[in-house]
């Protein structure tokens, strides 16, 4: 049996996704630019889409815009941003630190290009908290850039509340929603935002389709240049199927959010509290409260993360750490660094994320067989320190 | 049996790989990462680049194993780097890939090896180990192919670790090995041995300390037995014994051609001389490595004092405190600090440790 608890990283897509990805690739082929019957159905199919991510966030569909995932839209909203503003004589940027490297990285690559940045710190709740953002923000500030929900952690940001310091000094307000859209319920008019990003396939939708909510009346630059498509807002052919089946998730998961909370929300808990009860050592990492329902982030005192993790794929179990070693980077997450952490814990965290297809089952098994890897690890680490490998006779 | 496969993306630890999948082994390859590789610079070494443990997963892929990347930065550093420039700092000239088999291969990762409940680490090295039934003791022998043996940088393991090596290519010729992975239709099959140190990229050694301990760097005098200044350097980390080149010498004002006979690290020195005072009889080890009963009387063996070096019949005896003593029966050339002097009964390890 393999049990995949990784939704965060991504998600297995919903059966009438898959039927609508085929049936469109196959039959809707047409593209939507042109003039005619295959070009009009084309169309006609994204529209749907369209309307379909506004409702799950109280949105107009003209305001939806849709790109090739969650990062094209965490680009277009900050650099895109960016460079509508530039000519204003704003020079400033806020982000959270425990931002996506979506955003981080798009800010690092405009600071080399002469803008100012403030990462806002975050305490060891992972929680951002509004008055970090008084204390950062200036006159100068173009962008605020802060995700509703991490995606380590899990914890959601008050974004009600920095939207509102951020108008207050005349800057925008852009969230990261990739991993809160399909899980809890989203207003964008009740958040208070500009921007809002998502990704399909964080809630049961294709990969290669996301979508950049944009206010009416926000100025922002393309930065995919090229044809007129989306209103001159995202140039390129547009991927019908994976829209299309962005939009059938979309309708999905709006009728799912009760669910999520209740179903998905229980079996988090039970995992939770199942590991933190038969697993000496062991502290989830951020705020309990105030949370999507799906994740926990937990510390395992004197265990690597690394041989955690295979040593649990090696026995069918699919989790993640924060750090992405096998890209070639060996830095631990800087979420929990961020939150203060000290590097042992770190070093020393999984992530575990449910969703729409976990069962109990699954969570039982996880429970049942962790305290048994987590020892063998531990005593692992205890006799090599007292027999000493290497000793010469 | 569940085996780790120590997998660096090269056609020997691939081919290691598959003959054990092959046998019926439950193979699980690890590939180390053992430096940063985030800034996307693709010059760090001649190994274990991205490159390399892109090419280690499709084998893995390609034979149908899972396959890991283990983070060992931290440990590669300290057991292997540091040792390194510390060693060149000190006038010596350090053995590093026999540091990283003793104490990352066969450590490091035996031991997250056994984590994933594996009993052994596989490599592709050129080497044989086996067990003698009645003693219940490991011996390591050279490799079949005598051209490729590497058995000299696994002189340090000990029984413990012997106890859970496995070296597949071991017992067959490299271009058997490589026959095997065209065979196999593994993605490596034609790829090029790594020639040099894997952390030096372009066998710039002086870059590379430069870089790393600008202590290493200061220049001082190339003098002769006598103390008598010849001339200048650039750093000491520049040198090793018997080198000839690089000493910026004329034979006009030295005569006949100079050796690097020693160097002076407190001094910055380096000692020339002519090829004759090259030739030691004697030199001591510390840190020795039996892999057969300690013995406590001296014994006859060959010494081996470089990789590439005909070994040489000796008398050593162990002094204890993981020392000892070897007399050759012939001088032998350019004995250097630093390097490993392994002993050999035929093509037995009988053990080794480092030249003072």
């Amino acid at each position: 049996m393999r049990v995949y608890f990784d939704y965060n990283a991504t998600t297995p897509p919903a059966p009438e996704v898959t039927e609508a990805v085929v049936r469109v690739t196959r039959d809707i082929f047409g593209n939507a630019s042109s003039v005619h019957h295959f070009g009009q159905q084309a169309k006609a199919a994204i529209d749907e889409a369209r309307s379909a991510v506004a409702s799950l966030i109280n949105a107009d569909p003209s305001e939806v815009v849709f790109t090739g995932g969650g990062t094209e839209a965490d680009n277009f909203a900050v650099r895109g941003a960016a460079d509508a503003l530039e000519a204003s004589g704003r020079t400033h940027l806020v982000a959270s630190a425990i931002e996506h490297e979506a955003v981080l990285n798009t800010l690092r690559a405009l600071a080399r290009r002469g803008w100012r940045t403030t990462l806002l710190p975050v305490d060891e709740s992972g929680i951002v908290a509004p008055d970090r953002l008084r204390e950062a923000i200036t006159a100068d500030t173009a962008i605020v850039s802060v995700m509703h929900a991490n995606n380590e952690i899990g914890t959601i940001q008050p974004v009600r509340e920095l939207a509102a310091i951020a108008h207050e000094h005349g800057a925008l307000m852009h969230t990261d929603a990739v991993q809160s859209a399909g899980k809890i319920a989203i207003d964008v008019r009740a958040l208070g935002v500009d921007l809002l990003s998502l990704s399909a396939h964080k809630f049961n939708g294709p990969k290669g389709a996301g979508a950049l909510w944009i206010k009416r009346g926000t100025r922002i630059h393309p930065i995919l240049t090229g044809g007129k498509h989306e209103r001159n807002r995202r140039a390129g052919t547009e991927n019908v199927p994976a829209i299309a089946g962005l939009g059938v998730a979309a309708r999905l998961a709006a009728g799912k959010l009760a669910d999520q909370d209740a179903r998905v929300g229980a079996l988090r808990d039970r995992l939770e509290e199942g590991i933190l009860r038969g697993v000496p050592g062991t502290v989830v990492n951020g705020a309990r409260t105030s949370r999507v329902p799906n994740t926990t982030n937990i510390s395992f005192d004197h265990v690597e993360a690394e041989s955690l993790l295979i040593a649990l794929d090696l026995d069918g179990v699919a989790v993640s750490t924060g750090s992405a070693c096998s890209s070639g980077s060996l830095e631990p997450s800087h979420v929990l660094r961020a939150m203060g952490l000290p590097a042992h814990r770190t070093q020393n965290s999984l992530r575990f994320s449910l969703g729409l297809f976990s069962t109990d089952e699954e969570v039982d098994r996880v429970v049942e067989i962790l305290p048994r890897l987590v020892e063998k690890l531990r005593g692992l680490t205890r006799s090599m320190r007292n027999s000493e490998l290497g000793i010469r006779n | 049996m569940r085996i780790v496969v120590a997998m660096s993306g090269g056609v020997d630890s691939s081919v290691a790989a598959a003959l054990l999948a092959d046998q019926g082994h439950d193979v699980i390859g690890l590939s180390m990462q053992l430096y940063d590789q985030a800034g996307g610079e693709a010059s760090f070494g001649s190994c274990c680049s991205l490159d390399d443990l892109h090419d280690a997963r499709r084998v893995a892929a390609a034979l149908n194993i899972p396959h890991y990347i283990v983070n060992f930065e931290r440990q590669f550093h300290d057991h292997v780097v540091s040792n390194f420039v510390r060693e060149y700092t000190a006038g010596r000239t350090p053995l590093p890939c026999a540091h990283c088999n003793s104490d990352l291969k066969f450590a490091t990762l035996l031991e997250r090896a056994q984590g994933l409940g594996a009993d052994a680490v596989a490599t592709g090295h050129y080497a044989r180990v086996e067990r003698d039934a009645a003693s219940g003791r490991y011996s390591l022998r050279r490799g079949a192919d005598a051209a490729k043996d590497q058995s000299y940088f696994l002189f340090s393991l000990t029984q413990l670790q012997l106890a859970c090596a496995v070296f597949p290519v071991g017992d067959r010729p490299k271009h058997s090995v490589r026959d095997y992975a065209r065979q196999r239709q593994l993605p490596v099959a034609n790829k090029p041995d790594s020639q040099e140190i894997c952390f030096i990229p372009d066998h710039d050694y002086a870059a590379f300390l430069d870089r790393q301990a600008s202590g290493t760097s200061r220049g001082g005098a190339i003098v002769d037995e006598h103390g008598h200044v010849l001339g200048g350097h650039q750093g000491i980390h520049r040198f090793t014994v018997g080198q000839r080149k690089g000493l910026g010498l004329s034979a006009s004002t030295t005569g006949a051609p100079m050796y690097v006979l020693a160097l002076r690290p407190s001094e910055r020195q380096v000692v020339v001389g002519p090829k004759a005072a090259l030739e030691r009889t004697m030199l001591r080890a510390s840190g020795v490595n039996w892999i057969i009963e300690r013995p406590s009387s001296p014994i006859r063996a060959a010494a081996q004092i470089r990789h590439r070096h005909q070994p040489a019949p000796a008398a050593i005896q162990s002094m204890g405190d993981g020392r000892a003593e070897i007399v050759f029966d012939a001088p032998q050339i350019a004995i250097t600090p630093g390097q490993a002097v392994v002993f050999y009964d035929e093509d037995r390890v009988v053990g080794g440790g480092w030249i003072e």
